[in-house]
């Protein structure tokens, strides 16, 4: 069973990195016939032909390979003899040489690089428990750019939180590689509003009224694909909500590139 | 918007006739730098001259000295060196999300890569040598031979425009106060 964890992450990393899933596929080609301007039209097809290129070749389609965030679905009949975290990043350092992927896991001071793309805390993993005795592992290797631009507000529960997250995109779009994937956390705590925005990615694409309607707002602001002007500023939106304090309100939003790489292996 | 055909080194003429929103596809020597390498700069100097250069912020993925994905790396971590940099003779800066315009006039231009598009960039780029190895791979500063490295946008020109204030500007008329 160890054994079968480490091909499948090696298999999701590689599938994840030098491809996307049809669905985000779908959305870059439908905002490319639609966008009227020029300049982001040719970025979109631009992206389009990169995919491709990506993906006939086996090129990583990001030279940033990303942070190592696993998301794995574990069945409550199923005991393991063995670390999952452990074997998952036995195959992150595999990966990071066939793929290969880039060498981007450093200690947070010193800067020292292992150059495997693991250490302490690193990969990620955000288990779940599911009925049955399956297990599924989702690859979701996440970039800098987009990464950088995520932020927690602390809102007074006065504020309206659609108008903290449209200044905050507004300022902050052109650095994370729109067109965007946004992960919104509403409610809980301080770090359940972050684990939220995460998740709200994972859970990727919305289709509730208040998510598409965000997304229409978003779009109307005309930062365009990497902040040059244009109709399409976000791809998609997700939003999770918790609870929270009646004296708080936490909002995350995880920024997310048009690159929304993910890729998924189901092992029986 | 004109589509220019340029090889690097650039001399002041081609800086001056570019004009934001004009399509750019590079030849050349590209260089490029990111965090480490711009500090290390800063301390003792650049260890290749940088006289009409292209600077591409980029830490690319190379295997045995292939070019497996290089697209641009956010330019606005290396904002505190923009000035520095362009008194070495930099012409061009290569990155994504932009700089602050002001550095650039009757200088230099600031040229945008699709962001996230690593694998084509790769097609358009081989490796000549690389300088400050020590630094890893992403870090380093590799020295490219560009084939027709693009499509890129003037996005800051060296008459004072700049796309990206301009898209900011009007989406925040837009915003709620």
């Amino acid at each position: 069973m160890r054994e079968k964890v480490v091909e499948a992450t090696v298999r999701a990393l590689q599938r994840a990195e030098t491809s996307l899933p049809n669905w985000v596929l779908q959305r870059i080609e439908e905002a490319a016939a639609r966008e009227s301007h020029p300049v982001a039209r040719h970025h979109l097809q631009f992206m389009l032909e990169n995919v491709s290129i990506a993906r006939t070749k086996g090129l990583p389609l990001c030279q940033d390979t990303g942070l190592a965030i696993f998301h794995v679905q574990m069945g409550r009949d199923l005991s393991l003899d063995f670390s999952l975290s452990e074997a998952i990043a036995q195959g992150v350092r595999i990966a990071t040489k066939e793929v290969p992927l880039r060498p981007n896991a450093v200690h947070p001071q010193t800067r020292k690089n292992r150059g495997d793309n693991t250490g302490p805390g690193m990969p990620d993993v955000i288990l779940d428990y599911v009925d049955g005795k399956g297990l599924q592992l989702t690859a979701f290797p996440k970039g800098a750019g987009s990464e950088n631009m995520s932020l927690v507000g602390m809102l007074n529960p006065a504020d309206d939180p659609f108008d903290f997250i449209l200044k905050s995109v507004a300022e902050r779009a052109a650095n994370a590689c729109p067109p965007l994937f946004l992960g919104i956390g509403l409610g809980g705590s301080f770090d359940l509003a972050a684990r939220l925005a995460k998740r709200a990615l994972l859970n990727m694409p919305g289709s509730s009224e208040e998510e598409l309607a965000l997304l229409e707002r978003i779009n109307s602001l005309g930062i365009g694909p990497m902040g040059l002007g244009g109709d399409t500023t976000a791809l998609g939106i997700k939003i999770e909500k918790a609870f929270c304090h009646t004296a708080s309100l936490p909002v995350a939003i995880n920024f997310q590139c048009w690159a929304n790489r993910s890729a998924t292996e189901v092992i029986q | 918007m004109t589509e220019y055909h340029l090889r690097a080194p650039l001399s002041d003429e081609e800086v001056e006739k570019l004009v934001a929103g004009d399509v750019v596809f590079l030849s050349g020597p590209v260089f490029t730098a990111r965090d480490k390498a711009h500090a290390l700069m800063r301390q003792v100097g650049s260890p290749v001259s940088l006289q009409g250069a292209a600077l591409y912020h980029c830490g690319p993925l190379i295997k045995d000295d292939r070019v497996l994905s290089a697209g641009p790396t956010t330019s606005g971590r290396m904002a505190r060196y923009t000035e520095e940099i362009l008194r070495l003779g930099v012409k061009a800066i290569i990155g994504k999300g932009g700089l602050p315009a002001e550095p650039f006039l009757s200088k230099a231009v600031y040229l945008a890569y699709p962001g996230g598009c690593g694998a084509a960039a790769a097609q358009q780029l081989r490796v000549l040598r690389v300088h400050l190895q020590e630094l890893g791979m992403a870090e380093s500063i590799w020295e490219f031979e560009a084939r027709e490295l693009g499509p890129m946008i003037v996005a800051i020109d060296a008459h004072g425009r700049d796309l990206y204030r301009e898209v900011k500007r009007s989406a925040q008329r837009q915003e709620p106060d």
